[in-house]
């Protein structure tokens, strides 16, 4: 146990509704879901001191501060890598709160990825940026290899050939991940499950990716309220205490591209950010209820169950078949459908669900869940949480 | 089409088969009808054009330079072809065959006697041979032979062979390939340099020799700051690979393939996979590089089986 694991918990979760059209401003999605978060946290605007966001959000701290009339700001700050940050930005808010820097951090994040800036899309300019970022993209985006699913289809076709998984064996994440969002009302996935043969027939996109390998693409905002677990005792829900909060950064690491590793089947930094949650908990796999795993390709669902131990490696394929990943399974994994069946919301939706989870509140609510493990983006830097019931 | 030239029958099918047979009718009909000069021969018209050629000749403007005299016949400004002009009649059926530009190759005049102001010319013209379709380094066409006969009253007093090629203008060079350019710095410009040349080049570290891709510009083993390179064999295996269907990328036509090929050297490095067909690539097969010149300034590397 650290003395991060415990000081800090969850107490408020907002987010607007999600949507392939948002009809408004990013920065009104942030403002609206920051306020919906302090509302359900029983907290106001004044009492924030502090805000955390991702680097990629285009909506500053300062300009969130105006919309919300928050006096004053102690800290803030902007994660990078992308989904990477998600997790990260209330392990930053806690490590704030639990120093006492800051008594009230909100996280957000919010986009119109749907119907403005498209990250599926070849980002213009990628290679032009005069940073290091920049010239890691130039090995990459000039050859051809420029979206985000042909960065993932480049490991997941390694992972078939190293253990004789299937494109089916993709497929079973994708089609948990509907049938969990099929009956999640705010899911745009909500009502619509689908089969595997239906991932078999959708069309490539970068094989060894189908259509229903990739999620979908989002408008929509999440925002998060981390307190101290002690002041979280006087408000309206039950706390959701962060009891393991980690980043993870591996050997010769690079965004989306890690090719240059021994291995290209694992996730080192995510393997990496699991050994701190299991330890800063002082908890194992075994002791997690509910997973919030970061899906927005579904190979890498698999690589996460087996770098946070949930299976062994390789092993994902067996564990998926088995029911492993459904509401009734060993570890259900993203209850309200996750990014491929709820939205795209950099995983900050998921954070939210692993919330809800812990106050027994979702609406595919699993049973006695005491502690739930979160994920972020995976293939980049990346962080993870682990929640618990206080 | 000419006057009293049937078109050629829509059955004859062959491209070069109806001009052959429009060209033979063409040249069947023989001369068209004798077309008026709009002014007779004369001095000013003589004197402009000496002076402009600076030809002092005394002879002129007593009598018309030879060579001019395609210009008493000229249609001015706004002069339009006869209808039954035979070189025009030729030439919309060439245009129609889609051999659209022109060039004028031969030229030769023959003068029965010189020019005196005062005399009204008429000039004919008849099309004496139609050749092709040859190759040339303008591109296919056909030789179109005219010839031109001027008379005053009925008298024939200049004669021209006129000689044209039409051809068909090769295809417009494909456009530029747009693909995203790398950043070139202090750290790759060895790279982008050897890709440049032909050469696939690793970075080796000038202290310890270890070798890396992508390059930095610190050891990351010895902590050395002075970096080389090794030019690669340019063998090595696919280590991974994807076939990229969607989105469309500019400069590339899906589906295509990116492999990341581990050299003999040791190292991987990304390329687009050119040459083999997609559903057949596998983990394993043997490869060697290949350059993807994009323009004068950026070749990618790029891999061809082996
Ligand atoms: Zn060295």
């Amino acid at each position: 146990m650290s003395a991060l694991s415990g000081a800090a918990s969850v107490v408020g979760i907002g987010a607007t509704e999600f949507s392939k059209d948002s009809g408004r401003s990013e920065l009104q999605l942030a403002a609206e879901a920051v306020r919906a978060a302090l509302d359900d946290a029983g907290l106001r605007p004044s009492d924030v001191d502090g805000l955390v966001t991702f680097s990629m959000d285009a909506n500053a701290e300062i300009a969130v501060a105006r919309e919300l009339g928050v006096p004053r700001l102690r800290f803030f700050g902007q994660i990078g890598y992308g989904g990477g940050a998600a997790c990260a930005t209330v392990g930053h808010a806690a490590m704030a709160v639990a120093t006492g820097v800051a008594d009230v951090v909100v996280c957000y994040r919010a986009f119109n990825e749907r119907s403005g800036h498209r990250f599926g899309r070849v980002a213009a300019g990628a290679t032009a940026a005069p940073t290091s970022g920049g010239i890691d993209n130039g090995w990459q985006y000039p050859v051809g290899l420029s979206t985000p699913a042909a960065t993932v289809a480049m490991f997941a076709q390694r992972y078939l050939h190293e253990f004789g998984a299937t494109s089916e064996d993709f497929g079973r994440v994708a089609v948990a991940m509907r049938r969990h969002a099929a009956t999640n009302p705010r899911a745009w996935f909500h009502g619509r499950p689908i089969t595997l043969a239906e991932h078999q027939a959708s069309r490539w996109i970068v094989e060894p990716l189908h259509l229903l390998d990739c999620c979908q693409e989002s408008d929509g905002a999440v925002a998060v309220v981390v307190t101290s677990t002690a002041r979280a005792r006087d408000l309206p829900h039950p706390p959701a205490v962060i009891t393991a909060a980690a980043q993870g950064s591996g050997a010769d690491q690079f965004t989306m591209t890690s090719y240059y590793r021994d291995d290209l089947t694992g996730l080192p930094e995510l393997g990496l950010v699991a050994r701190q949650l299991w330890a800063q908990a002082g908890i194992g796999p075994a002791d997690v209820q509910v997973g919030m795993l970061y899906d927005h390709f579904t190979p890498f669902v698999l690589v996460q169950l087996e770098e946070l131990g949930f299976c062994g490696r390789g092993e994902a394929r067996h564990f998926l078949a088995d029911g492993g990943i459904e509401l009734d399974g060993a570890l259900p994994v993203n209850p309200h459908g996750g990014q491929l069946g709820e939205a795209y919301i950099h995983g900050m939706n998921g954070l939210a669900e692993g919330v809800r989870q812990i106050r027994g509140s979702a609406v595919n609510q699993v049973a006695d869940v005491r502690n739930v493990v979160v994920t972020a983006g995976t293939g980049v830097p990346t962080s993870g949480l682990v929640l618990a019931v206080g | 089409m000419s006057a009293g030239v049937a078109p050629v029958a829509d059955a004859v099918q062959d491209p070069a088969e109806r001009i052959r047979e429009a060209a033979r009718r063409l040249v069947e009909a023989g001369d068209c009808a004798p077309r008026p000069a709009r002014d007779p021969v004369n001095e000013p018209m003589i004197n402009n054009w000496t002076e402009a050629l600076g030809d002092a000749n005394p002879a002129y403007p007593g009598i018309a330079p030879p060579a001019m005299v395609q210009v008493w016949t000229m249609g001015g400004l706004h002069g339009q072809r006869a209808d039954d002009d035979p070189l025009g009649a030729m030439t919309r059926v060439l245009d129609e065959a889609g051999y659209t530009s022109v060039v004028a190759t031969d030229c030769a005049q023959t003068y029965a006697r010189a020019l005196r102001p005062g005399e009204r010319l008429a000039v004919r013209a008849r099309l004496t041979d139609v050749a092709g379709p040859k190759r040339t380094a303008l591109g296919e066409g056909w030789f179109v032979t005219t010839v031109s006969t001027w008379t005053v009253d009925g008298e024939p007093v200049a004669e021209m062979m006129f000689r044209i090629l039409k051809f068909r203008p090769p295809p417009p060079p494909p456009p530029p390939r747009q693909v995203p350019r790398p950043q070139v710095n202090r750290d790759t410009a060895y790279f982008w340099e050897g890709t440049a040349v032909g050469e696939l080049r690793i970075q080796k570290c000038g202290e310890c020799g270890a070798l890396r891709h992508p390059p930095g510009p610190m050891c990351p083993r010895c902590g050395a700051t002075r970096p080389g390179y090794v030019v690669a064999s340019g063998r090595g295996e696919v280590y991974s690979f994807v076939v990229h269907h969607h989105p469309p990328l500019p400069g590339r036509e899906v589906p295509f393939v990116v492999a990341l090929v581990e050299l003999e050297e040791g190292v991987r490095v990304l390329g687009e996979l050119r040459g083999a067909d997609p559903g057949a690539v596998r983990i394993g097969a043997p490869v060697e590089v290949d350059f993807d010149r994009i323009d004068d300034e950026l070749v990618l590397p790029a891999w061809r089986p082996r």
